[in-house]
């Protein structure tokens, strides 16, 4: 309580009043998820997916409806969607192999089936005709329009680790995020690799902050921009093209440097998906949302550019601390916990001063 | 010597000869046009709906299969399926306007209801273009399924949109190997233009056309339920394909298969299809009996809605309660069309290069329109109407081209003999190339076309009568001179890309990785050698089943060999990599298990250029 009065305190009023706030709705097996565990989430207009561990669901017209491995899906463990904003259809990372779900139909690669380098896919994105994929052993890539596959690895690229855990596509440029080897960029144009590391190798201690990438076990790209931004869990990194900023829960409003995703909406106001709540970062003012992580009470922190701490009084909160992914709806949010999924509506009232 | 003279005659013709081969075709809104899709001469063939004489000749791409027209009748837009490009053509002028790009073998082409974008679906890519025709850019591509080839708008409802668009394919997808096929009819919300829904068809491979009642209410597709798992010898029991229908939307509330077959009297390879705009009468071709059948929709839609209406597609005594009437026409009749007002019916006779004008009130052929062409028949064109032809099987019930559809294959494996059900379970082989790569059969124990051809097809499929003499010699001949459709892998100035280079390497190499060498049997060039990739024997690759007469299997063509999947010879491997994956642990079927997964990659990418 005392901790609580001091924040409020401490903090201007103003950077509490801009950051967004939620009233949050908790979709768990509960209330139709086939599991809590929620991996990934995807938003199609009204339609929302859930990357569970058991399962794909689809939430529409208030109903939650699950795909299974009897349905076609690759593996029950789905770790990443992506949707193709252009067919609406949705491709499906999971621990065996990669799906595609369009229109009630689920196609499945493997890779005894297809060219696919590993069934065990942790990432996947679409570009235009390109559907980019993270997997175990190195970067796949599928043209869509003939059917070929283009794998990516140690031999024709600078990955010397081919644990890749995630991908984002810009038009010009695609990032992998190499657990344990950094950043891989592919230049569309050249069509050549280049790779970014932790200019203090694999030390957990960081030596030169904002030199480079914060820290070579990556788990999250997202480009946005000709913004990247990057996920460790070390903390993050934001790479403008020239210039490497990196953010620490020392220094920053993260509320820690565990973070499994990384998603911007324009590449500065960005979203974090860590061990100890969602976060959100304005590009100046910082805000967390999640279950205190002591009494499990709904909590809403907001941090200013100075530095500055407030508490936001909420009533409600997402599911869990623990946050693998995030997915917008206009101005909604959803968010993928560990103890289920989460729709984050937005509250305009002016917060009362206290 | 006249022998010889005949024989010299006989090439000159079969190099020189031109025949139309109509495939689709479509009538101007104000009825008074014809345009005809000519498969055979590259042309867009213009009619004079009064007169029945031709009034035009437009040349467009390379073998050209589907054709739209707008709703103002002024632009016609034609498929040319071997250039994967569409032509536009200015009816008014009867010229050629612009060439938009396509996938794989565009085929089916359909408009939404302000002309504004153009739905192409590409059969080897299996997808949908949608062409936004005011650039001319394909905007996207929808999946469909193998084989994607008909498409049919909805018809526009009251503020002008066409609210939906049918495609169907012709090969079934590609499932557990012995499992029953399955096919769809894919909807595609033309507002949105994103694929809506898929209507499944259990028991289906080969799916054709597909109309759509003025309406919207209802949908009719042609298709094939092949019994592809049990002994061709139960043809006695009309066992050997169901030639049917599928009918969906509102008016069935779902979809139902029902039955175009009767008892000893069979409607071999249904393939177009039109609905009377009073939605009184559906018509039907069967390219392999060469008729057209006028359906009661009445009666047809209330066999659907019948409580019985998931077990009639096996009841040959139901299609009798809705079928009106059989009215004969040319050979290996394909596309239909019918008059705005729905009393005449204009049926494209690819065979005998002709339209037949059917007065659909007096139910018969009252005119017939000449194409033009070569008029004397070469014997590989006398050959290609006994292909087609389902007259030699018991009561005509089915023929070559019911499992080589299009001259190509149906994506299935068959339990062809009256060995047992279960023994020696064989793919349906590609025919490309397939002239001169004796021995035939999977197990090589047919010397030549002709014993493969012959006294055979009439024992162990037709169960009637069979082809002989200058028949068969003919049949043989148009095996022979089936063209081999374009490539679609290679880059265009014949050279390889890297990874097929790679490929290429892998494909020739006499060593593995370690260095060792590799024995020749073991090479993947060793057997798939020559011309066709095949040394023309039979070998033992180790993929033999217990129930396999026996583990020697002749050495496939290669051939286009992208297009064939399944593959091996029961069909087992779904892909070509599953060749090599799941099927080859001892390396039997060449050396691969040194082969890193992109190395592999490379191998197939080079698979698919040949």
């Amino acid at each position: 309580m005392r901790i609580a009065i001091i924040l409020c305190w401490l903090v201007p009023f103003a950077a509490a009043q801009h950051m967004p706030r939620y009233r949050w709705e908790n979709f768990t097996t509960a209330n139709g998820l086939p599991n809590d565990r929620v991996y990934s989430v995807a938003v199609d207009g009204d339609r929302i997916w859930a990357g569970t561990d058991n399962g794909l669901a689809l939430y529409e017209k208030g109903k939650w409806r699950t795909f299974t491995t009897a349905d076609g899906l690759a593996h029950r463990a789905v770790l990443s969607l992506s949707l193709d904003k252009r067919t609406h259809d949705l491709w499906i990372a999971t621990m065996g192999g990669l799906s595609r779900y369009s229109a009630g139909r689920i196609d499945t690669f493997t890779q005894l089936t297809s060219g696919l380098a590993n069934d065990v896919v942790y990432g996947v994105t679409v570009q235009g005709d390109y559907v980019w994929v993270a997997t175990a052993a190195g970067a796949s890539r599928l043209d869509t329009r003939t059917g070929q596959w283009s794998l990516f690895n140690e031999r024709n690229t600078p990955m010397y680790e081919i644990w890749t855990y995630a991908v984002s596509a810009g038009e010009d440029k695609v990032y992998y995020a190499v657990w344990g080897g950094g950043v891989l960029e592919y230049d569309v144009k050249t069509e050549r690799w280049k790779d970014y590391n932790d200019p203090d190798g694999e030390n957990e201690i960081v030596l030169f902050k904002d030199q480079g990438l914060i820290h070579e076990i990556t788990t999250s790209v997202s480009y946005v921009n000709k913004i990247l931004w990057v996920a460790t869990y070390f903390g993050a990194s934001r790479y403008d093209g020239r210039n490497w900023r990196n953010f620490l829960d020392k220094d920053s409003g993260l509320p820690s440097n565990f973070l499994n995703q990384v998603k911007t909406l324009d590449g500065t106001r960005t979203w974090f998906a860590t061990d100890k709540g969602l976060a959100y970062f304005d590009g100046a003012n910082w805000a967390v949302y999640r279950p205190a992580l002591d009494t499990h009470q709904p909590e809403m922190l907001v941090r200013d550019e100075k530095g500055n701490l407030r508490r936001v009084p909420v009533e409600t909160a997402p599911a869990h601390n623990y946050v693998f992914g995030v997915d917008f709806q206009g101005d909604d949010i959803w968010v993928a916990t560990a103890k289920g999924l989460s729709h984050g509506i937005p509250i305009h009232e002016e917060i009362t001063q206290k | 010597m006249l022998r010889l003279a005949l024989l010299t005659v006989g090439f000159a013709l079969a190099a020189t000869a031109q025949y139309p081969s109509p495939v689709d075709l479509r009538v101007s809104p104000d009825a008074r046009r014809l345009y005809i899709v000519c498969q055979g001469t590259d042309e867009l063939v213009v009619a004079d709906t009064k007169s029945k004489s031709i009034v035009g000749r437009v040349k467009v791409g390379h073998v050209p299969r589907g054709i739209a027209i707008t709703n103002d009748g002024q632009r016609v837009y034609v498929t040319n399926s071997w250039a994967d490009t569409v032509t536009e053509v200015d009816t008014a002028t009867l010229r050629a306007l612009r060439t938009l790009p396509a996938g794989f073998e565009p085929s089916g082409a359909a408009l939404d209801a302000r002309g504004a974008f153009l739905y192409v679906a590409n059969r080897i890519s299996n997808d949908i273009s949608v062409i936004d025709l005011a650039t001319g850019a394909v905007l996207k591509r929808l999946v469909a399924a193998r084989g994607a080839s008909y498409i049919v708008a909805s018809p526009a409802n009251s503020h002008g949109f066409a609210t939906h668009i049918y495609a169907t394919h012709i090969y079934p997808k590609i499932g557990k190997h012995c499992a029953p096929p399955e096919s769809e009819i894919m909807e595609i919300d033309a507002t949105r233009q994103v694929v809506s829904t898929r209507l499944p068809l259990g028991n289906v491979a080969g799916v054709f056309h597909v109309a759509i009642s003025q309406d919207g209410r209802l949908g009719i597709a042609t298709m094939l339920r092949p019994k592809n798992l049990v002994p061709l010898a139960h043809v006695e029991h009309g066992w050997a394909f169901g030639d049917s229908i599928a009918v969906f939307g509102e008016d069935i509330g779902g979809v139902v298969e029902l039955p175009l077959d009767e008892l000893e009297r069979y409607f071999s390879l249904p393939f177009g299809v039109a609905i009377a705009p009073d939605k009184s009468k559906a018509y039907l071709s069967a390219s392999g009996s060469n008729e057209v059948a006028i359906l009661d929709l009445n009666r047809v839609i209330a066999a659907a809605r019948s409580p019985r209406r998931n077990d009639l597609i096996n009841d040959l005594s139901v299609s009798g309660t809705y079928v009106l009437a059989h009215v004969p026409v040319g050979r290996n009749p394909r596309g239909i069309a019918l008059s705005g007002d729905g009393r005449i019916l204009y049926v494209a006779n690819r065979l005998d290069d002709t339209v037949s004008v059917i007065d659909t009130t007096a139910r018969k052929v009252t005119g017939t329109i000449a194409l033009g062409g070569t008029e004397i028949l070469t014997r590989e064109r006398r050959g290609e109407r006994l292909f087609y032809s389902s007259k030699y099987a018991f009561q005509g019930q089915f023929g070559c081209a019911s499992c080589h559809l299009d001259s190509t294959i149906d994506g299935l494996h068959w339990d062809l003999e009256p060995d047992g059900f279960g023994q020696d379970i064989l793919d349906n082989r590609a025919l490309e190339d397939v002239g001169e790569t004796p021995p035939y059969k999977w197990n090589g124990s047919n010397p030549d076309l002709q014993t493969e051809c012959g006294p055979r097809t009439e024992r162990f499929f037709f169960r009637s009568a069979g082809f002989a003499g200058q028949d068969l010699e003919d049949l043989v001949s148009y095996i022979k001179s089936i063209p081999l459709r374009p490539n679609r892998y290679r880059l265009p100035n014949g050279e390889l890309t890297p990874a097929q280079e790679r490929g290429k390497a892998i494909f020739e190499r006499s060593q593995r990785k370690d260095g060792s060498p590799i024995d020749d049997t073991q090479r993947c060039a060793f057997c798939h050698s020559g011309k066709y990739y095949t040394n023309q024997a039979t070998f033992d690759v180790g993929t033999g089943k217990p129930t396999d007469r026996s583990p020697l299997f002749d050495v496939p063509q290669l051939t286009n060999v992208a297009l064939t999947a399944p593959y091996m010879h029961d069909g087992a491997a779904r892909t070509l990599e599953e060749i090599w994956t799941v099927f080859n642990p001892k390396d039997t079927h060449g050396v691969t298990n040194d082969l890193a997964k992109d190395e592999l990659n490379d191998l197939i990418e080079f698979l698919k250029t040949l």
